[in-house]
C-alpha cells in the first residue's frame, strides 16, 4: 500500500473537544506554558488550527491506532525521534517546521516503513512572536499534509528567556515496514553499487550562507524535502536494496563509513560521478570545507545489488526528488575492510573518513 | 568550475607526472636516495592530500609537510593567553575557526566556551570590529593569526578602529613571518632538504624578491606555487627541473596571483601597524629571532597584550609529542611516538593535528596510501580502530 492509498485516521472518542480557544497575545510567556487557560488557548489557536485530524482534536494524553489498520502496512512498526535546534529558523528552502518533519518522515522511510504518525513536542523560549511560532506550525502543517502524516500528539513547554535559543522542536514518528523489505548496512557486499538521488551540500551551505557571517551572496537553497515516495520507487524498482540512509549532518561521508565499518568491506567512490553543484564547490572553496562532510536534509544513499542498479537509478530519475541520481561508487570486493576511498577527478586517490568535531573554515 | 576546473584537468597531471617521474628517478639514482621537496604553506600541504596527490608521486620524491600552518605552529603558552583572556568578565574573545579547537595546557578555546567564556568564531577582523560596534560595553578582542597572508585584513581592520574611534577592540596580536622560518629550517643541522614550494598567498603579498637567499646562500630552488593540484604537480616539475639542470632559482609559477615586488598597499598597512619582535617562539621549533610582529607604538593602544597584561608563559610540549621534528621532516607523521594513539584529531596532543592543514591531520585523514606502501599499515589500523 502506497501513502496515497492511507487509510483517514478515524475518531477514537466520542468526546471530541468542542471548546475553540483564541490567543490574545503577540507574544509567547511563560503563562502560555502553565497549563491553565493561556495554554489552551495557544494549544487550540495555533496547533490544533494548523494540524487538526480527528486523533489531535480530541486532546486525549494519547494518540490510539488500530492495530488491523496498522498491519494492513506491513509486518513490523518503525519508530523514530529527532530534535530539531537551528540557528536561523527560517532560510532558504525552509524552516526548523519543515525540517522537523521532513527529517522525522525520512527517519522512518530510510528503513523501508511507510510514515504514518507524528508527535510534535515545542520547547520554546519565552518573548517569541506568536506570528513566527504560527508560521512555524503552518510550514509543518503543509509539509505533513503534502507527506501523507498526520501529527496526532503533543507538547508545548515554554522556558525562560536564554534557557533555550528561539524554539527547540521534537518529533518522534511511528511507521510499519512492508514485510518484503529488510534493509540494513550490515547486508552492503562486494559489487553492489552506491546510489545518490541527487546535488550533495545544499543544506549545508545554505545554513552557512543563510547565517550571513560570510556576506557571501550565493544562491543556495537547502534540499529540505520528505523522500518517503522516492523511497518507496526505489524499493518497488530494486526489492533487493541493501540499505538505504538519508545523509544529514556529516554528510554523504559519514553514511559511506558506516556502511564500509558495518559491513567490513571497503567502499570507492568518484569524485567525477558525484552530483555537487557548482555553486557549492565555489562556496566549500573559499571557505576551506569539504562538500562530502555537508549536512543534506533531501538525500539519501542507497547501496542496491548491481543487478538492479539501472532499475534503482531509472525509478529514481522518474521521480521529482531524484532527478540527478548518481551512481556514484560501489563495494569492492578488495580493500581495507572499513575504509572508504575516493578517486579524485584528477586522478589522485585519497581517504574519505569520519569527520571530527564540527567543520571548521581554514584561516587561508 | 571556471578557472578552476582547468587547474584539474587529469590528462594535463598525467603528463606532468610523467615528466616528474623521469627526473625524480633519474636524481634518485644518481643521489642514490628520494629528492625531498618541502612545501613551506599548509594550504599546499591540504591540498596535496586532498587530491591524492602524495598518492600520485613516485617513491624517488619525498614531500616535506613544513612550517606553513599558523595553527600548527601555535604554542601553548599563546593558547593560554587566549584563554586567560576570553575568561575575563566582559570580553568577547573573537577568532578564526581552526585555532578554536588548539589545545593550551590546560584547555583549548572550545572547552573555554564551553564553561562559559564568550567565544566566537569569526571569518574576517573586520567581523570582530563590527562586532565590537555593536558591543561599546564589552571588549572586544580579535586573535590574530597568520603570515603575511592575512596580516594586512588586521592592519587595516587595526587602521579602521582608530579611523571609526572604536576603543573597546584589541588585537591578540600572534602573527608570524615566512622568512626567517624558513631560514630557521634551513639553518637545522638535522635537515634533509633539496628544494622548495613556496607559498603562494604569502608571495601575493611579499612577493619573490624574499626568497632570493634560499637560492643564493642555500643554494636550494624554490618555485612559488598556486593551490590547485596543477599549480602543485607543475611546481615540483619545475624544482626537479633546477635540481636537474644544477641550478637554484626563484621561480614563480603561481604567476596569475603573485606579483614579483608583492603587494604594495598590503605591506605599507602592515609597515605601517606592524613592528618586528625580538624573538617569538614557534610550538616545535623553539624561539625564532625576528619571526614574529607586534603592534607598533603609536597603535599600542590596540594592543590586548597590555590591556591584559600577558604574561606568556613558555610550556614545553609533552616529551612523547614530535611536532617539531615532523615540521622539520626529520620523521614521518606516523613515525611520532603518540601519532594515532593518544593523538588524534578528535585529542590532539600536538598541533600538527589540529588543522586539516597539519601534516599529522592530514595523514590521518587522508594519507593512508602511503602508509600503507610503508608496511606500517597494521599497526595504523590497529591505533585508529
Amino acid at each position: 500500500m502506497n501513502v496515497a492509498e492511507k487509510k483517514p485516521i478515524e475518531e477514537n472518542s466520542a468526546t471530541a473537544r468542542i471548546r475553540q480557544g483564541k490567543l490574545v497575545s503577540n507574544v509567547i510567556t511563560l503563562a502560555h506554558g502553565g497549563g491553565g487557560k493561556a495554554m489552551r488557548d495557544l494549544i487550540d489557536d495555533v496547533f490544533i488550527e494548523a494540524f487538526s485530524n480527528p486523533a489531535l482534536n480530541t486532546l486525549e494524553d494519547q494518540a490510539r491506532f488500530s492495530l488491523d489498520d496498522l498491519a494492513s502496512y506491513g509486518d513490523r512498526l518503525a519508530m523514530t525521534t529527532d530534535s530539531y535546534v537551528i540557528d536561523p529558523l527560517f532560510f532558504p528552502g525552509g524552516d526548523i517546521g519543515k525540517l522537523a518533519i521532513c527529517g522525522t518522515v525520512n527517519d522512518l522511510a530510510v528503513g523501508g516503513a511507510t510514515p504514518l504518525y507524528l508527535t510534535c513536542a515545542m520547547i520554546i523560549e519565552e518573548g517569541m512572536r506568536v506570528d513566527t511560532l504560527r508560521q512555524i506550525v503552518s510550514s509543518m502543517a503543509v509539509t505533513a499534509r503534502a507527506a501523507g502524516i498526520h501529527i496526532v500528539t503533543g507538547d508545548t513547554k515554554v522556558v525562560e528567556r536564554g534557557s533555550c535559543d528561539k524554539i527547540f522542536i521534537n518529533t518522534a514518528g511511528i511507521g510499519v515496514i512492508h514485510k518484503d523489505y529488510q534493509l540494513g548496512a550490515h547486508q552492503a557486499r562486494p559489487g553492489d553499487h552506491i546510489l545518490v538521488n541527487g546535488f550533495l551540500g545544499d543544506h549545508g551551505a545554505a545554513i552557512l550562507n543563510a547565517r550571513g557571517d560570510m556576506q557571501l551572496s550565493c544562491p543556495i537553497e537547502s534540499d529540505c524535502a520528505p523522500l518517503h515516495t522516492l523511497i518507496q520507487s526505489l524499493l518497488q524498482a530494486a526489492p533487493n536494496t541493501r540499505f538505504i540512509r538519508d545523509a544529514t549532518r556529516g554528510g554523504i561521508a559519514s553514511v559511506l563509513n558506516e556502511i564500509a565499518e558495518t559491513s567490513r568491506c571497503a567502499i570507492e567512490i568518484h569524485e567525477a560521478r558525484t552530483p555537487i553543484r557548482t555553486e557549492i564547490k565555489g562556496f566549500c572553496e573559499i571557505l576551506g570545507l569539504d562538500p562530502l562532510y555537508l549536512a543534506n536534509e533531501g538525500k539519501l544513499v542507497a547501496v542496491v545489488p548491481e543487478a538492479e542498479t539501472a532499475a534503482a537509478l531509472a525509478a529514481m530519475h522518474a521521480h521529482p526528488l531524484g532527478q540527478d541520481a548518481a551512481d556514484i561508487g560501489s563495494v569492492l570486493a578488495e580493500g581495507r575492510p572499513g575504509r572508504v576511498h575516493m578517486q579524485t577527478s584528477f586522478g589522485g586517490k585519497r581517504i574519505v573518513d569520519m569527520l571530527v568535531g564540527e567543520q571548521l573554515p581554514r584561516i587561508c | 568550475m571556471k578557472y578552476v576546473d582547468e587547474f584539474r584537468d587529469p590528462h594535463k597531471a598525467k603528463v606532468l607526472l610523467d615528466n616528474i617521474i623521469d627526473i625524480a628517478d633519474a636524481l634518485a639514482d644518481d643521489q642514490q636516495r628520494p629528492t625531498y621537496i618541502m612545501e613551506v604553506c599548509g594550504g599546499h600541504t591540504h591540498s596535496i592530500f586532498r587530491y591524492g596527490i602524495e598518492n600520485m608521486l613516485p617513491p624517488s620524491i619525498e614531500l616535506i609537510h613544513g612550517p606553513g600552518c599558523p595553527v600548527c605552529v601555535l604554542p601553548r603558552g599563546r593558547v593560554d593567553d587566549c584563554v586567560a583572556i576570553a575568561e575575563q568578565e566582559n570580553v568577547i574573545f573573537t577568532t578564526f575557526g581552526d585555532a578554536i579547537r588548539v589545545p593550551g595546557s590546560q584547555k583549548s578555546l572550545l572547552e573555554a566556551k564551553a564553561d562559559g567564556a564568550d567565544v566566537r568564531m569569526v571569518y574576517s577582523p573586520m567581523d570582530a570590529l563590527s562586532i565590537a560596534k555593536k558591543n561599546p560595553d564589552k571588549e572586544v578582542v580579535f586573535f590574530g593569526l597568520g603570515f603575511e597572508t592575512t596580516m594586512p585584513s588586521t592592519a587595516l581592520t587595526v587602521l579602521q578602529a582608530e579611523a571609526d574611534g572604536v576603543t573597546n577592540f584589541s588585537l591578540f596580536c600572534n602573527h608570524i613571518t615566512i622568512i626567517p622560518t624558513i631560514k630557521a629550517v634551513l639553518d637545522s643541522p638535522d635537515l634533509q632538504l633539496d628544494g622548495f614550494l613556496g607559498p603562494g598567498h604569502v608571495s601575493m603579498v611579499i612577493g619573490n624578491q624574499p626568497y632570493g637567499f634560499i637560492a643564493e646562500q642555500y643554494h636550494r630552488p624554490v618555485v612559488v606555487a598556486g593551490f590547485e593540484p596543477l599549480d602543485i604537480l607543475q611546481s615540483l616539475w619545475m624544482v626537479l627541473k633546477q635540481l636537474q639542470a644544477g641550478e637554484a632559482r626563484v621561480e614563480n609559477q603561481y604567476n596569475r596571483i603573485v606579483p614579483e615586488y608583492g603587494n604594495r598597499m598590503a605591506l605599507e598597512a602592515i609597515s605601517k601597524v606592524f613592528e618586528l619582535r625580538q624573538f617569538f617562539e614557534w610550538r616545535g621549533l623553539g624561539s625564532i629571532d625576528h619571526s614574529g610582529v607586534q603592534l607598533n607604538k603609536q597603535y599600542s593602544t590596540y594592543d590586548a597584550e597590555k590591556k591584559f597584561s600577558t604574561k606568556t608563559v613558555t610550556i614545553a610540549d609533552p616529551e612523547s609529542c614530535q611536532c617539531g621534528e615532523v615540521l622539520k621532516g626529520a620523521i614521518k607523521p606516523w613515525q611520532c611516538k603518540v601519532f594515532g594513539k593518544a593523538c588524534t584529531p578528535e585529542t590532539p596532543v600536538g598541533a600538527l593535528m589540529v588543522s586539516s592543514e597539519g601534516a599529522c591531520a592530514a595523514y590521518y585523514l587522508y594519507g593512508g596510501d602511503r602508509i600503507d606502501a610503508l608496511q606500517v599499515e597494521d599497526d595504523i589500523e590497529e591505533l585508529r580502530a
